[in-house]
């Protein structure tokens, strides 16, 4: 038996979420093979090296390779069904785009130099990163089964678009929990309040989601610690 | 921490509950003190000192020549297992227009009754609406609506557009939360399309319309009236562009007015906005309806000048910036809009203040939105 994991660029670029797809040979062919070859049944596998179609007859030409590489596609598209998130989140919700980045590209980067050096492709790391952060958050903080509510209540039914969080307030003393108090303490409370929801840790990945929503949702707005 | 507070929901309706036992028994002018030495913060007899329920009697100045309809809106039911939140705040509207004294002709109903458009949740609104002692007119919303496009509204309820003559005025209620198919397209379930809907802040849904069909309808309606005769309008969405992205904002507004300019005396009722909201248009009056479930934000731009803020809701006082309300149709056949905000100060918005006579001015905000 023969197990071919296919690394096509373009099927890694689609798993992983980069829309950028590079030339390459046959699909078929820039496959990794393993084992002996064996007369009847081949295993190509996708980059994820479990997502698996079984060939009697390898492919011949580009067309053949192509055949594979969607039949695996659309074996692993089944079994995520929520690749598509950023789309959907997208469509449904606007996240303020974080800071443009390219400043720091062109002038003031000299050349033979390399550290501080910047690509395009940094920029657009940190861009696309840090967007995806406050997307996350986007997505917990309209859902009530992410927050865990018991009474199917989540943050965007009193703070659309998150309007009237403030996160640009805190820390500030807040006279009914008799303690300053950060973002996250606020949060904290909205669940266990309006949301009957468990609070969550400060390290809990969707209450750094959530920040983050929050916090892109106030760009532009200046820090005002201790207002009420 | 989760056993660290009482849910402050919890500690207000224990002391809501042990101020109305402590009350009833009271005669009207003991009730007047009470309320009064709440309000300055003493102790009730019985040492119940209530500090997030103070007992405020409205003062219904009752016009001889005009009338009133009280209102309540916007309750987004969930069915009582899943939320008895919405379900109590419900009850509590309904209880206090039946305590109203004297009782209003109608109580009108501004759309939203149910969160997800769920049969189960329109049929526990209507079952709790039908305890109001007045006749209730109904309108529709948007989360009434997109589960199965009105089936089982009408079913309860009838037909969402129609009209009725009251002591000499024309009401009209219409059907304004139109949407163009966004769904097909994209193949979306029932359950997902009235998702989609159901979020404020949601981009994936259409801006409501009273569209083509309902235009040619109200015209209709219209044609029949003298153009002397009061007209009051109920929509759930304002009936003028405000802020799209939350659909506070009729597609067709426009057209719409059209239809209305004509009358010497127009108002419009709406929904959707959950806050103190009053503007006016030519000479056509706008008043928004307080919410049962929870209030919004006002929207980042776009509010009309004419709007004097509710204060910012407290979270840490439950249904704090909810409530209910009247109108009063006046001898002239315009409308003042009280809105009876749950534990704060009744605030009153005059037509004579809309129509920028010497009206008293509701009071300035003291703490707006952030």
């Amino acid at each position: 038996m023969r197990t071919f994991v296919i690394v096509a660029a373009a099927l890694a670029a689609a798993a992983c979420g980069s829309k950028k797809s590079s030339p390459s040979g046959g699909a078929a062919g820039t496959g990794t093979a393993a084992g002996s070859a064996a007369a009847g049944s081949t295993e190509v596998k996708l980059c994820d090296n479990v997502t698996t179609v079984s060939l009697d007859t390898l492919p011949k030409d580009r067309a053949g390779g192509q055949a594979v590489a969607d039949a695996l596609m659309a074996q692993w598209r089944q079994a995520h069904p929520d690749q598509e998130w950023e789309a959907a989140v997208k469509r449904s919700w606007s996240v303020k785009p974080p800071a443009d980045n390219r400043a720091v590209l062109g002038d003031g980067q000299r050349a033979g130099v390399t550290y501080g050096r910047y690509t395009e492709r940094d920029v657009l790391i940190w861009a696309r990163e840090s967007e995806r952060a406050a997307m996350e958050g986007a997505r917990v903080f309209h859902s009530g089964d992410e927050l865990g509510s018991t009474i199917a209540v989540s943050c965007d039914m009193c703070h659309p678009d998150a309007a009237n969080t403030h996160p640009e307030t805190y820390p500030k003393f807040q006279v009914q929990l008799g303690r300053v108090v950060l973002l996250r303490d606020m949060i904290n409370w909205c669940l266990e309040h309006p949301v009957r929801a468990k609070p969550m840790a400060a390290d809990d990945p969707r209450m750094r989601a959530l920040e983050a929503y929050i916090l892109a949702q106030r760009k532009d707005v200046p820090l005002e610690y201790g207002k009420h | 921490m989760a056993r660290r507070y009482t849910p402050v929901e919890t500690r207000y309706y224990e002391e809501r509950e042990r101020a109305l036992r402590a009350l009833s028994g009271l005669s009207r002018r003991s009730f007047l003190k009470v309320a009064a030495a709440a309000a300055g913060g003493a102790a009730l007899a019985g040492g119940v000192s209530p500090h997030s329920f103070l007992p405020v009697r409205v003062a219904h100045a009752d016009d001889p020549k005009g009338f009133r309809f009280a209102y309540i809106s916007d309750s987004h039911l969930y069915d009582r297992k899943t939320n008895d939140r919405f379900v109590n705040a419900l009850l509590r509207a309904v209880d206090d227009v039946n305590r109203m004294d004297p009782q209003p002709d109608f109580v009108l109903y501004g759309g939203d009754l149910a969160q997800l458009g769920q049969p189960g949740e329109l049929a526990l609104g209507a079952q709790i609406l039908k305890e109001l002692k007045a006749p209730v007119k109904m309108m529709v919303g948007e989360h009434d609506w997109y589960l199965d496009l009105g089936e089982v509204w009408r079913d309860l309820f009838g037909a969402p557009q129609y009209s009725f003559d009251h002591k000499g005025v024309h009401f009209v209620t219409l059907m304004s939360v139109v949407e163009k198919d966004f769904w097909t397209a994209r193949k979306l379930s029932p359950m997902d399309r009235m998702k989609t809907v159901a979020g404020l802040d949601n981009g994936a849904q259409s801006p409501f319309e009273v569209g083509a069909e309902g235009r040619a309808w109200l015209a209709a309606d219209l044609a029949k009236v003298a153009k002397t005769t009061p007209l009051v309008v109920f929509s759930h969405s304002p009936l003028y562009k405000l802020y799209k992205k939350w659909n506070f904002w009729t597609d067709d507004a426009d057209e719409v007015q059209a239809l209305l300019r004509p009358f010497q005396k127009v108002t419009v009722i709406h929904g959707h906005t959950h806050q103190l909201l009053s503007n006016r248009i030519g000479n056509i009056h706008f008043h928004g309806m307080l919410s049962t479930a929870w209030p919004w934000p006002y929207a980042p731009e776009g509010l009309p000048e004419l709007t004097i803020q509710m204060d910012r809701p407290d979270p840490f006082n439950p249904q704090d910036g909810c409530g209910d309300g009247s109108f009063v149709v006046n001898e002239a056949g315009l409308v003042d809009a009280l809105y009876a905000l749950w534990n704060r100060n009744p605030v009153t918005v005059s037509s004579s203040y809309l129509a920028g006579k010497r009206g008293v001015a509701p009071p300035r905000t003291t703490r707006a939105g952030y």
